[in-house]
């Protein structure tokens, strides 16, 4: 699968919130897209993941 | 004195020209948080002349805000909403200033938001930048968002630019500073970003797409 534009192996029952815990993401300040549709939080540890997604993550800082 | 509502259409054609002055004073544009970054958009618009502005932030305006938000002492103690809507009036009291003194969450999104070409997410927290961005995009489906993150301290101010990170979200800033590092946020970068911010949401309803 793609993440932010690089190839990435996609493990076997892997969920958003496992990629995102692989990455060090905290789930919390992030915004997640598959294959260009928005992930919303409440459904990232159920969110599957595929060999063929493409995911893109970004991650937010405090300031404003 | 007070220019009629003639002379300021006029002087906005003569800078912007007539078809793209239409183009703006027939958008809206909602700005989520009115602190460094909104209230610095917020003028940037008006300025422009953006038909419709929708104002969101529950609190009110602290001395520990005037070294880099758009207010003056006098306002202090005042709902950031009503002390911005002020001097916007200054600026154009031709249009549509739609303010809500509240605190936004996903069940009031839609019914503030509604209608806006572009949201400007303005918020201090990450998680809340992540809450109201997943919100706009889920439920809002027409609606482009333009955020703002990393604009803290005194680094370079050509570390902050604007990229477009999924189809209808941009974010503009250096993506790094992060006030959780126990950086400050002072007024020049945070200008820069808000300034970033208000030139996508230009480009955008002027149909550029391009960050």
């Amino acid at each position: 699968m793609k993440v932010n534009g690089e190839i990435c192996t996609c493990e076997a029952e892997m969920t958003v919130q496992s990629l995102l815990e692989k990455r060090g993401h905290d789930p919390q300040r992030v915004a997640v897209e598959k294959n260009g549709q928005i992930v919303p939080r409440a459904r990232f540890a159920e969110e599957m993941l595929h060999e063929d997604d493409v995911i893109e993550i970004v991650q937010f800082v405090g300031g404003g | 004195m007070r220019l009629t509502q003639e002379e300021l259409h006029a002087a906005l054609v003569e800078r912007h020209g007539a078809d793209i002055h239409q183009k703006l004073d027939r958008a809206s544009v909602g700005i989520a948080g009115l602190g460094g970054l909104g209230s610095n958009i917020a003028v940037h618009l008006a300025r422009l002349g953006v038909g419709r502005l929708v104002l969101v932030d529950f609190d009110t305006v602290d001395v520990t805000n005037l070294n880099r938000q758009h207010y003056t002492m006098k306002d202090i103690g005042v709902p950031k909403t009503l002390a911005l809507l002020e001097q916007l009036e200054e600026i154009n009291p031709y249009l549509q200033y739609e303010p809500y003194t509240e605190r936004v969450i996903p069940a009031n999104v839609e019914r503030m938001f509604a209608g806006c070409d572009v949201v400007c997410e303005a918020f201090d927290r990450a998680d809340q930048k992540a809450m109201l961005i997943e919100t706009l995009l889920e439920r809002l489906p027409d609606t482009v968002v333009v955020s703002g993150s990393g604009m803290a301290g005194y680094g370079s101010a050509n570390a902050i630019r604007t990229e477009r990170c999924f189809g209808r979200l941009y974010v503009c800033g250096d993506g790094t500073s992060d006030i959780a590092d126990g950086v400050g946020l002072m007024a020049p970068r945070v200008a820069v970003c808000a300034a970033q911010q208000a030139t996508m949401v230009l480009r955008l309803l002027l149909g550029e797409t391009a960050p």
